[in-house]
């Protein structure tokens, strides 16, 4: 048998990643929070108002809700898999529970009804990932446009209106707790509790048994499958989460809302170190790689880059991160 | 035969990010040698094959192909120097045919825009007919693990090599199958071909190569021909130290009482028929039989792994219904995978996370996990096991063969199982982990726990089984029990002819 040290497998190539690529295999985290920093300091050379209150309120705004999906989409990634209908499903929930305050339901009871929904779609694609045996990308891509179709057959295409919500239910996305938004209170909330389960909760470790060796996982007696659809329920009721309060915070709905979601969410995760061959990730990884991401999105906005040229530097940034996790992979084969 | 030395290395020197993996080694291989390289695992033996196959460079030291100094900076550069490395895990491309297969460094080779299927297959027929019957328009997946070697082998042919590397050929190979290859290897070796063969197995190190080489922690101890040197002068040096026996004490017969701990009736699915068998209590049951005789199969069937048409199992006379591996589990029947880094072990989590993955309950009250439970528990087989680690956070990746499999026992044993059922138990792992796991399994005999040994090496089965049941595809032929645990009559029953 092989050890470690001597695999016949690989030529390990050097190259200029490899450095960083290690250096990233060790604590990620580390090298982020670092990153972060650098830009931070940047930017706040570049623009006097980017140390303000209002601009560090705005951008922790903006990744808040994002991020409940980010740390649903980790762990997806943890497991072994990944959801590219986390969009539109969030786009879907906020629809149902839309037209169906219209229709005059209770907006809460509304939320709950589109949030079951949600987490049945996440059932539909475990059941054809696990009991079908399709995979993740053909899954996922099929749900999010037959999702997406959705959205448009309820809305016809017009936006909903939904200025009419009670304030009560207004406040979960924008009311404030002695100046501190809900959002970025309930986000902190969601980041401790869902840090604590990914290291304590016998049921994710389940997720990171199954993500890290499926075969040996079920060898444990590790029912995956039934891992695998928690997981999937799991995401897209997070999704629903997203939609809902979204819905709160803009007090309206529209089809193509969300669009895109699954790109941000897959990038910022694996900049927060999930990996796309599974088993790997953390909750505060996936809370700093959706930060990266704003606070890049921001410094794109406040320094007036196009808004046509926003994508394909997100796409470059999710390139990037892609291109260091199969470092990161092949360097920990071979060393 | 010749004196002629076709490659030799003097000085070699190759460091892995702290560890000396290679100091000042020499080896030197003549024309028309089987020449076997042993050590035990992290040795340095695939490194220093490595590095003669252009795979990795070494920091110092000399390389002489035909007497010339070279520089073998790449796997390429060494085919064109005729040298050929066969790797343990094979590298072939499934659903290619036989002929592209070996031709394949060829037809990466050459000019033309298409490849001449017509010429193609008579040219791989040429190189295969004398070493076995495989059609070169079959695709790779159709073939047995033997034959997907001998393509390999044919592939070195084809390049026409001098120098022919073989890591652990046998270790996927059945008995028969490994006499098949040694039958080859020697026609190659009258050929003038100079073989080096790495191998764990001292049996076909004595009775098939003529010299050896020994490596022990990167050192080199010297080369010997085979005739000046007995087995347990070479394991000592393998090992650095004395070995006691290597099999421990089998059960005397009037020993074993006669109750029955398991047993199993009619066990039948696609694979094996009508497969029935007892094990009595404090015995050990060997399962001897060729690859492909559906001894695995078999064994994971019963654990619940795979699916079965009909069967029964009891447990002291108790019907178990296993009908997942979490249900057999909970039961107590534990199936110990053959390949531990395929299906066994969590390869990038840690020690103390693979050995909990069996049995969260036991270290979690209802839903939470308590690290200090997990470590605890952790910390208890890695000072049971010896397991050598930095620390029970350290991952199994980067643990040696024989540290690797004390870690799958381990994660076994917290389960405190009552059968378990070994699938090639020591599968590469060097020999004094071996005699530490031979060790380990009369003791859990003793305390009460069955063991059903599945093994490919006869010497295994016959060392540690008090009785032994063979199989041939998949039909049970026969049970053999004291001294008539002999290669002979394995091999007899195992190949099925009686029945």
């Amino acid at each position: 048998m092989v050890d470690i040290d001597e695999n016949p497998k690989m030529n390990p190539r050097k190259n200029i990643f490899s450095t960083a690529g290690q250096a990233l295999n060790n604590f990620p985290e580390i090298n982020l929070i670092f990153i972060i920093g650098v830009v931070w300091i940047i930017l706040s050379f570049l623009s006097k108002n980017w140390n303000t209150w209002g601009n560090i309120r705005a951008i922790m705004m903006s990744f808040s809700i994002e991020g409940i999906v980010v740390i649903a989409m980790t762990i997806m990634l943890i497991v072994g898999g990944f959801d590219l209908s986390v969009g539109s499903v969030m786009a879907l929930t906020m629809i149902i529970s839309g037209k169906l305050f219209l229709l005059g339901v209770n907006p809460w009871i509304a939320s709950l009804i589109a949030i079951i929904i949600a987490g049945c779609i996440g059932i539909v694609i475990g059941f054809f990932v696990t009991r079908v045996g399709l995979n993740f990308l053909i899954t996922t891509l099929a749900i999010m446009v037959v999702t997406r179709g959705a959205c448009y057959v309820l809305t016809k295409g017009t936006p909903l209106s939904l200025f009419e919500l009670p304030a009560s239910f207004k406040f979960i996305g924008q009311g404030r707790l002695s100046g501190v938004p809900f959002v970025i209170i309930l986000f902190f909330i969601i980041v401790v509790f869902s840090d604590f389960m990914l290291r304590k909760s016998s049921v994710l470790r389940k997720v990171i048994y199954t993500g890290s060796n499926e075969r040996a996982a079920i060898l444990s007696g590790i029912n995956a499958s039934r891992v695998k659809v928690i997981v999937c329920i799991l995401t897209s009721s997070l999704a629903g989460i997203a939609g809902i309060l979204y819905m709160a915070k803009f007090g309206g709905a529209t089809a193509q809302f969300g669009t895109g979601l699954e790109i941000t969410a897959i990038s910022a995760a694996i900049i927060g170190g999930a990996s796309l061959s599974g088993g790997k990730g953390t909750v505060l990884g996936a809370v700093l790689g959706v930060a990266f991401l704003q606070i890049i999105t921001g410094a794109m906005v406040m320094l007036n880059v196009n808004p046509y040229w926003q994508d394909f530097i997100r796409g470059l940034i999710l390139l990037l991160a892609v291109t260091l996790d199969h470092i990161r992979q092949t360097r920990r084969r071979s060393a | 035969m010749t004196e002629e030395i076709v490659l030799s290395v003097k000085g070699i020197e190759k460091n892995f990010t702290g560890t000396k993996a290679l100091r000042g080694v020499e080896f030197s291989l003549r024309r028309g040698e089987i020449h076997a390289l042993v050590g035990e695992n992290g040795a340095g033996k695939t490194t220093l094959m490595n590095i003669i196959s252009g795979v990795f460079k070494p920091d110092a030291g000399e390389i002489f192909v035909d007497g010339k100094r070279v520089e073998i900076n790449s796997p390429h550069e060494a085919q064109k120097l005729n040298i050929s490395f066969v790797h343990q895990e094979i590298a072939l491309c499934d659903d290619v045919t036989v002929a592209e297969n070996i031709f394949m460094p060829a037809i990466n080779e050459s000019k033309s825009f298409t490849v001449n299927f017509k010429k193609l297959y008579s040219e791989a027929v040429e190189i295969l007919k004398p070493l076995a019957n495989i059609r070169p328009d079959m695709p790779v997946s159709e073939l047995s693990m033997s034959n997907h070697q001998i393509v390999e082998i044919a592939r070195a042919l084809s390049l026409n090599c001098k120098v022919l590397i073989l890591d652990e050929p046998t270790s996927a190979l059945s008995e028969s199958e490994s006499v098949a290859l040694f039958k080859i290897l020697h026609d190659l070796k009258n050929k003038g071909i100079g073989i080096i063969y790495i191998s764990h197995r001292m049996g076909e190190v004595f009775s098939e190569c003529d010299r050896v080489t020994v490596l022990r922690d990167g050192n080199y101890l010297g080369t010997y021909n085979i005739n000046d040197i007995d087995r347990k002068e070479i394991v000592n040096k393998m090992v650095g130290r004395e070995l006691d026996d290597t099999y421990p004490p089998k059960k005397k017969r009037n020993e074993i009482s006669g109750e029955v701990l398991f047993e199993v009736k009619d066990f039948t699915s696609n694979r094996f028929k009508n497969i029935s068998f007892k094990l009595f209590k404090g015995e050990v049951l060997g399962i001897a039989g060729l690859v492909g005789s559906g001894r695995s199969e078999m064994a994971q069937a019963i654990c619940g792994i795979r699916p079965v048409k009909k069967g029964k199992a009891y447990y002291m006379g108790k019907e178990l219904k296993l009908n997942s591996p979490g249900e057999s589990i909970k039961k107590g029947v534990v199936y110990l995978t053959e390949d531990r880094k395929i299906d066994g072990l969590f390869l990038d989590l840690s020690i103390v996370k693979n050995i909990s993955a069996m049995d969260i309950p036991k270290i979690s009250g209802k839903l939470i996990i308590s690290s200090k439970l997990e470590e605890n528990q952790a910390n208890n087989y890695v000072k049971i096991f010896d397991i050598k680690c930095r620390g029970i956070q350290q991952s199994v990746r980067s643990l040696s063969g024989g540290n690797q499999q004390k870690v799958l026992f381990s994660k076994i044993l917290t389960v405190n199982p009552k059968i378990i059922f070994m699938d090639e138990p020591t599968r590469g792992i060097d020999v004094g982990a071996k005699a530490e796991i031979y060790k380990l399994i009369r003791k859990l005999t003793e305390s009460g726990v069955g063991v059903i040994l599945i093994s490919s090496e006869l010497p295994e089965v016959i060392g540690m089984s008090d009785r032994v049941m063979v199989m041939h595809e998949g039909e049970k032929t026969g049970e053999l029990v004291e001294e008539n645990i002999n290669e002979k009559q394995i091999i007899h029953m195992a190949s099925g002819i009686t029945k």
